[in-house]
C-alpha cells in the first residue's frame, strides 16, 4: 500500500473531490500542504488578501453551485477568513476552507500565528474539524464536503495542524458519507404538502415569496410551473433574483425594505404566502407584527430551523423545494386570478421604479439599466454592499438565476470584486461585470492583481458618489442629514462638519481609479456625463482585459422606494418627501 | 423574542451526542448565542463510549423552547433530541454536596434533617459535616434551605439527569 503525507491526502482529496480551482495564501503552518499542492494537478490561485480568497471561493460557489474551496495558514490566514466565512453562512453557500494549524503538542500554548480558528468560527460555519489525527483526514474531507453541499448548504471548516500534514498513512477516500447524527431530510411529509396544497387551491390572493432555498435546489422551473398553473404571483428575496422570469405578468420583482411597491403592497394584501427557500429575514419582512397579517403562510424549508423562527408557519413542510413542489404540482388546481392579477397589474403601472429619467444628470439607476440592456441580463452581475446594490438589484434584469450575486445576510463590503474574480473562475465564458460603490470597492481591490496575473476578465463598474452612499442616505433620512464620516474625498481643511457634498467644491477624490487600474496594466476609464455612459460601457464589455469604469454619480442620490427600519411594509415611501 | 413570564416554564431536554471534544462548547456556543440561559447542565458516558448524554435544563416559553430544539438538532455532532414535560412520565436526578457547620447546638438538627431527607453524611470533622443528598431538583433545594440556619460553609450541585419511565426510551435510531 502506498502511504502518502496528510498534505498529499489532502491535495488528492480535493482532485477526487472534482474541485476545479482552489484560492488561499501559504503561511507557515501550511507549508507541507504547499509543497503538496507544488506539481499537482490542484489549480491554486494566489489572492492577496486571505479574506478575498473566502469571497472569491463564495463567487465561484455561488455562480456554479458547486462547493467554493480555499486553503488559508494558521493565525491571521485563518482569523482572515472569519468574515467570508460568515458571509456564506448567513447566505447558505456551499464552502470547504482548509487552515494550516501549530502542531498538536503546542495547540494551547500560544505558540507563533496560533490561533483557536475552531473556536472562533464555530458559529459563522455550518461545522468545523480540527484533525488530529492523519488516519481521519481523508474521511474529514469526504465529510466536510458532503456537509457543506448537501441539506441547507454551508462552509465548513477544516484546520489541520503541520505535524498531520507532514504525518504518513495509507490513503484511501472514503466513497461514500454516512453521518448518524446528520441526516437532511429531502421530502416533504405528504399530509404537509396536501394541506398546503389545499390552502393554495381555496386562496383567492396567493402569492409565491421565494428566497435562496429555490435557487440551491433548483426549483425554478417548478415554481415557474405552479404559478403558471394557478396564476399565483411571486415575489423573490435579493438571493433569488433571476430565479423567476421578470418578463411576465406574475413576476412582482424584490420584495422588502428596497423592494418594489408592488411586492410589498402583494405581500400586505396577499391571503396566502407561500414562502419557499426564504427566510424571513427582517429586510424583507419589515415590522414582524405587521408583515402579511391577512396571510396563511405556508413555509416550505429544508432547515427546521428557519420554520416559524420569525413568522409563525400555518403549515410548515420540512423538505427540498424541487422535491416538494414536484409533488405538489399535481395537487394544484389550474385557476385563473384574474381580478387579484388585475389589482396587481394596478399597482405595478401606477408605482414603477422611478428615477428622473428626464434631466442630464448622471443617476445610478441609469447606469445599472444600461449595463442590463447591453448585456440582456445575461451576465454574471456582483455587487459589493450598499445604494448601488440596491440600484442593481432593482435594475438589472437577470435573466437566470446565479446571474445576480450579492452578499445578502451578512452584507458585506468589500465581497463582490473578489467574488467576482471567483465567479469568472467558474465560468471563463461568461460576461461578469462588478457593480461596485467606490467605498466597498476599496475595502478589497488588491485583489485587482489576482485578476490581472490570471488573465480574469472583470468588468468593474464603480459607481462613485464619493461617500458612503447608504450611511449617508440614512442620515440624511433619519439623523437631520447630520453627516458623520460617510464623506471618502474628505480632508483634514474641510470644515469639520460638512453636509454640502459637491464635486466641484470638494477636494479632489482619492485614489484615481484611473491610475489605479493602469498600475495593474488594467484599463482604466471615466465618465462624468450621463451622454457618455453608453459608449464607455460599450467600449468597456468590448475589452477582453480587466476594466474598472468610475462612473461619477449624483453624490446625494437616495435608493427608493424604501421601507425605514423597523416599519411596516405597508409605510414604503417611494420617493423623497413622498 | 419576547418573553413573557407566566409562559416561560422549567423544561429538561435530554441531547444524545457524539463523544467528541468540542460538543459541549458547540451546544454552549448554541445557547449562548441564543441568549438563553442553561439552568444546569449534566454530561456522561453512556453505555455507547461513543455516545455521550446531555441533560439540560432551561426555563423558556414554547416557542423559545421549539427553536432551541431544532437548533440542537442542526448541530452536526447532535444525534438525538427529547424533551421532557409534564406529557411524560420520567425520573429527575441531582446530586449535591454540602459542608454544614457542627457545634453543639446544631447537631440534633443536622441529623435530623440528614434522616428526613434521606441523605447520608460521607465526611465528619470536628467543626462540620459533608453531606451527600440525591433527589429531584426541588428536594436538593428543600434540604438546602432547611439546612441553611445551621450555617452552610460550601457546596456544590449537579445537574439534573433524567430518564423516561418504562417504555419511553431515547436511543440512536440505527441507521435508515
Amino acid at each position: 500500500m502506498v502511504r502518502r503525507t496528510g498534505s498529499q491526502i489532502l491535495v488528492e482529496s480535493l482532485l477526487r473531490e472534482d474541485v476545479e480551482v482552489v484560492f488561499g495564501l501559504p503561511g507557515g503552518q501550511a507549508l507541507p500542504i504547499f509543497d503538496a499542492v507544488h506539481g499537482s494537478e490542484l489549480n491554486f490561485v494566489l489572492v492577496r488578501h486571505e479574506q478575498a480568497a473566502s469571497h472569491m471561493a463564495d463567487g465561484y460557489a455561488r455562480s456554479t453551485g458547486k462547493p467554493g474551496v480555499f486553503i488559508v495558514t494558521s493565525g491571521p490566514g485563518a482569523t482572515n477568513v472569519v468574515t467570508g466565512l460568515c458571509n456564506a453562512y448567513m447566505d447558505s453557500v456551499p464552502l470547504v476552507g482548509i487552515s494550516g494549524q501549530v502542531a498538536t503538542d503546542v495547540i494551547g500554548q500560544d505558540a507563533f500565528q496560533e490561533a483557536d480558528i475552531i473556536g472562533i468560527t464555530r458559529p459563522v460555519t455550518k461545522h468545523n474539524f480540527l484533525v488530529k489525527n492523519v488516519n481521519d483526514l481523508a474521511r474529514t474531507l469526504k465529510e466536510a464536503f458532503y456537509i457543506a453541499t448537501t441539506g441547507r448548504p454551508g462552509p465548513v471548516l477544516v484546520d489541520v495542524p503541520i505535524d498531520v500534514q507532514r504525518a504518513f498513512c495509507e490513503f484511501v477516500y472514503p466513497d461514500k458519507v454516512d453521518i448518524r447524527s446528520y441526516r437532511p431530510n429531502y421530502s416533504g411529509h405528504s399530509v404537509q404538502i396536501k394541506k398546503a396544497a389545499e390552502i393554495i387551491n381555496k386562496s383567492e390572493k396567493p402569492v409565491f415569496y421565494i428566497g435562496a432555498g429555490v435557487v440551491a435546489s433548483n426549483a425554478e422551473s417548478e415554481i415557474f410551473e405552479i404559478s403558471k398553473k394557478a396564476d399565483i404571483p411571486v415575489t423573490n428575496t435579493l438571493l433569488a433574483i433571476g430565479a423567476y422570469p421578470l418578463d411576465t405578468s406574475l413576476s412582482l420583482g424584490m420584495l422588502g425594505m428596497h423592494g418594489t411597491f408592488c411586492a410589498n403592497k402583494v405581500v400586505q394584501t396577499a391571503d396566502v404566502i407561500v414562502a419557499v427557500g426564504a427566510r424571513f429575514d427582517d429586510r424583507c419582512t419589515g415590522k414582524v407584527c405587521e408583515f402579511a397579517k391577512k396571510a396563511k403562510k405556508i413555509h416550505i424549508d429544508i432547515d427546521p430551523t428557519a420554520i416559524s423562527k420569525v413568522v409563525d408557519a400555518d403549515v410548515p413542510v420540512v423538505g427540498d423545494a424541487k422535491t416538494v413542489l414536484k409533488e405538489m404540482i399535481a395537487l394544484i388546481d389550474s385557476k385563473d386570478r384574474k381580478d387579484w392579477l388585475r389589482m396587481i397589474d394596478t399597482w405595478k403601472t401606477e408605482h414603477p421604479l422611478w428615477y428622473n429619467r428626464d434631466d442630464d444628470k448622471l443617476h445610478p439607476q441609469y447606469v445599472v439599466e444600461k449595463i442590463s440592456e447591453l448585456t440582456k441580463g445575461d451576465a454574471i452581475v456582483v455587487t459589493e454592499v450598499g445604494q448601488h446594490q440596491m440600484w442593481a438589484a432593482q435594475y438589472y434584469k437577470a435573466k437566470n438565476s446565479r446571474l445576480f450575486l450579492s452578499s445578502g445576510g451578512l452584507g458585506t463590503m468589500g465581497f463582490g470584486y473578489p467574488a467576482g474574480i471567483g465567479a469568472k473562475f467558474g465560468n471563463p465564458d461568461k460576461e461578469v461585470v462588478v457593480v461596485a460603490g467606490d467605498g466597498s470597492f476599496q475595502m478589497n481591490m488588491q485583489e485587482m492583481a489576482v485578476a490581472v496575473l490570471n488573465d480574469i476578465n472583470v468588468k468593474v463598474v464603480i459607481l462613485n458618489n464619493q461617500c458612503l452612499g447608504n450611511v449617508r442616505q440614512w442620515q440624511e433620512m433619519f439623523y437631520g442629514k447630520r453627516y458623520s464620516h460617510i464623506c471618502l474625498a474628505k480632508r483634514k481643511k474641510c470644515p469639520k462638519w460638512c453636509n454640502t457634498p459637491r464635486r466641484d467644491t470638494c477636494p479632489v477624490y482619492i485614489p484615481d481609479f484611473l491610475k489605479w487600474a493602469q498600475s495593474y496594466g488594467a484599463l482604466g476609464m471615466r465618465v462624468t456625463e450621463k451622454k457618455d455612459v453608453e459608449p464607455a460601457l460599450k467600449k468597456m464589455l468590448g475589452t477582453k482585459n480587466s476594466v474598472v469604469l468610475d462612473i461619477w454619480t449624483e453624490i446625494e442620490e437616495n435608493v427608493f422606494p424604501m421601507v425605514p427600519a423597523g416599519a411596516s411594509l405597508d409605510n414604503i415611501v417611494t420617493r423623497m418627501n413622498g | 423574542m419576547f418573553l413573557h413570564m407566566e409562559d416561560v416554564v422549567r423544561h429538561a431536554i435530554s441531547v444524545l451526542v457524539e463523544n467528541k471534544f468540542g460538543v459541549l462548547a458547540r451546544i454552549s456556543t448554541l445557547f449562548a448565542a441564543r441568549g438563553f440561559n442553561i439552568d444546569s447542565l449534566a454530561v456522561g458516558e453512556t453505555e455507547d463510549p461513543a455516545i455521550s448524554r446531555m441533560t439540560i435544563v432551561v426555563k423558556s416559553d414554547d416557542c423559545i423552547l421549539e427553536q432551541v430544539t431544532k437548533q440542537l438538532n442542526k448541530l452536526i455532532d447532535v444525534i438525538k433530541v427529547n424533551e421532557f414535560n409534564d406529557n411524560i412520565e420520567y425520573v429527575e436526578r441531582g446530586a449535591c454536596l454540602v459542608k454544614i457547620s457542627l457545634n453543639k447546638s446544631n447537631r440534633n438538627e443536622v441529623m435530623q434533617m440528614v434522616e428526613i431527607f434521606r441523605s447520608k453524611i460521607v465526611d465528619i470533622s470536628q467543626s462540620s459535616v459533608i453531606v451527600e443528598v440525591t433527589g429531584s431538583e426541588d428536594k436538593i433545594s428543600a434540604f438546602v434551605r432547611k439546612v441553611m440556619p445551621c450555617g452552610i460553609k460550601e457546596m456544590c450541585r449537579t445537574g439534573i439527569v433524567a430518564l423516561g419511565r418504562g417504555q419511553s426510551i431515547i436511543k440512536v435510531s440505527s441507521g435508515r
